[in-house]
């Protein structure tokens, strides 16, 4: 830096400055230190805008619908879905509750005990090489993206059921829970592994001076203290999975229907809107409530982040 | 600012022709066209370089909307525009113009080893409709190969406001029914077809134009009385095939110069051909 640098020329080096001069001075350092602010500023609150925004604009579509045509007690109770019938259009979502639940919850069964298990074994057994392997595996798999899944779904996993399991149809509950539940798997095992790395060593240190086995350390001193962090690593999976689309719509069958065993077909919120919205009549009742599924859909992901969110924050108060 | 460029480019094409740049004609809509539409759309550049042809699927319903929202030059529909639809687009000062362009005969597909023989009208309305009964084949009369999970009938239909699920609750389930819920809702003509393919016990419909190696068309009799009728080009055009339906393109209003000259190709026998040769039945016999 020279001294001719900036719109006021500096003193030369070692003349003393008095401080509040010195702060007040406007120069190039000053201007580039407010534009980062704004720009920094801008970044950080783009976030919460898009959010407010998207909610609005969900909310603008749906609410007039929810206000004046809408009967809850339809809406929440029946399982009559038919917005396009002649006769009488109704709006009943209970199938589709019933359907993303299940799928989701299969989901969960299939992908807790893996990711769990897998970032037990990243975080506290594997060593060196073989860690680095499956940390980057891991996170490849998170990259396919779900059209890919639900191919699977559709082309590998719809066979094997009809064989395996004598059935009439394998695109059901099962095919889309698993394909789920190997979609969620990354995002929990990287955070639970996280969670799990957040233990501090000396928990370890003092139950292994105690005499306490590795698979000790971990069940007794590990997972009790990583407990908060484990917890929003499910629920981050359950968001992931009420949320995902693409491939429910193409695995679960995407038949409106109470399924009572794994083997029925299910439809889900996002793949009913994700079906219909494409030919629903802009403005109309149909469109109006495909947006108030989107509203539905927006709270419960926003409530289970903000579970999983408070979960963390336990955690760090605990752990600092 | 969308009309504008649109009356603008008639303009060219009615005015002059060689003066400016391409005119483009937007052709979207039904999925069950967009085959043909596309088909039209590659032989009419050979017809007159000047005009392109742009087509895009997505349903009836949207290629309905797109011309009252005036989007769209020319929608393509396999269900004749409701009245709700004209209502909305009188709004917006536009009076559609109808065009029959072809027929499609919507076959009911089975897997290839399905031993059905006919199919009455009644009897798909049992399958697919709300106060419908039959939900197994034996009570067709008909034995599954391979066993009893084969006999449950698994319902494959459309999603709920495809042109073709629209046709086919009208013509099969008749007025004023829906149907039963719990089918298996499949978001294209194809995806039927494929779905139905790799299902044993599985029922479905979808254009006739769709049918592979891999699925078998069932004959459908209109009732009991009726000999049952295999959905051919020639049933569609003679009539006898129960559920054969019309094929529209409708204009915001009386076409005018590129978009007319266009549909009166479609419409002639060099365009009928090529619906033909798509597998679907054309407005008239061809020679």
């Amino acid at each position: 830096m020279s001294a001719n640098d900036g719109p006021v020329p500096h003193p030369p080096r070692g003349t003393p400055v008095p401080f509040p001069a010195r702060a007040d001075e406007r120069d190039r350092a000053w201007f580039v230190d407010k534009v980062v602010q704004v720009l920094v500023f801008a970044g950080g609150i783009s976030g919460i805008v898009c959010v407010v925004g998207i909610f609005v604009f969900v909310s603008r579509e749906g609410f007039g619908f929810i206000a004046h045509t809408l009967d809850l007690r339809e809406f929440f109770g029946s399982i009559a879905w038919r917005p396009t019938s002649d006769k009488r259009a109704t709006y009943g979502i209970l199938a589709l509750l019933a359907g993303t639940a299940s799928v989701t919850g299969l989901a969960m069964l299939v992908s807790v005990p893996f990711s769990i298990g897998a970032a037990i074994y990243i975080a506290e057994f594997a060593r060196g090489k073989t860690r680095e392997a499956l940390k980057v595996l891991i996170e490849l798999l998170a990259a396919i993206p779900s059209v890919v899944w639900g191919f699977i779904g559709l082309t590998m996993l719809n066979p094997l059921i009809i064989d395996v399991f004598n059935v009439p149809v394998g695109l059901c509950v099962l095919n889309a829970g698993v394909i789920l539940g190997l979609m969620a798997a990354p995002i929990m095992t990287t955070i639970a592994e996280d969670a799990l790395k957040a233990v501090p060593d000396g928990f370890r240190e003092a139950a292994e001076a105690m005499g306490a086995t590795r698979w000790q350390v971990v069940w007794r001193v590990v997972l009790p203290a990583a407990k908060q962090g484990l917890m929003a690593a499910v629920l981050l999976g359950v968001g992931r999975g009420f949320g995902e689309t693409m491939a429910v719509l193409m695995a679960s069958g995407h038949a409106i229907n109470l399924p009572t065993s794994p083997f029925d077909q299910a439809r889900a919120l996002t793949a009913t809107i994700a079906a219909e919205l494409g030919e629903a009549e802009k403005g109309g009742d149909h469109y109006r409530a495909l947006f108030t599924l989107g509203i539905l859909l927006f709270s419960v992901t926003f409530a289970i982040n903000l579970l999983a969110d408070t979960f963390v924050r336990g955690r760090r108060k605990r752990g600092g | 600012m969308k009309r504008l460029a649109i009356v603008l480019a008639l303009a060219t094409a009615v005015g002059c022709g060689g003066g400016g740049g391409r005119t483009l004609i937007q052709s979207k809509g039904s999925d069950t066209l967009v085959n043909v539409a596309q088909a039209w759309a590659e032989a009419y550049a050979t017809v007159d370089p000047n005009v392109a042809v742009a087509v895009s699927g997505g349903g009836s319903g949207v290629g309905l909307t797109g011309l009252i929202d005036g989007t769209t030059e020319i929608a393509n529909s396999s269900r004749k525009i409701k009245s709700k639809e004209i209502e909305a687009a009188r709004k917006h000062g536009i009076e559609p113009k109808e065009f029959v362009v072809g027929y499609d005969a919507l076959a009911v597909y089975v897997h290839k080893d399905n031993p059905i023989e006919k199919i009455t009208i009644a009897q798909l309305a049992g399958i697919y409709g709300d106060d419908g009964t039959i939900t197994k084949w034996s009570q067709l009369g008909v034995t599954m190969p391979g066993g009893a999970q084969n006999d449950t009938i698994v319902r494959v239909s459309r999603q709920n406001n495809s042109g073709t699920y629209v046709y086919f609750k009208e013509a099969v389930l008749g007025e004023g029914h829906d149907y039963k819920l719990g089918s298996i809702d499949q978001s294209g003509s194809k995806d039927v077809v494929d779905l139905v393919a790799r299902t044993m016990g599985a029922i479905g419909y979808s254009g006739l134009a769709y049918a592979t190696p891999e699925v078998k068309l069932v004959p459908v009799a209109q009732d009991d009385a009726a000999p049952p009728v295999m959905p051919t080009m020639d049933t569609a055009i003679d009539g006898s095939y129960p559920i054969a339906r019309p094929l529209f393109m409708y204009t915001a209003g009386e076409p005018q110069g590129a978009v007319k000259a266009y549909l009166d190709w479609i419409l002639s026998d060099a365009g009928q051909k090529i619906i033909h040769d798509k597998g679907y039945a054309p407005v008239r016999k061809l020679d």
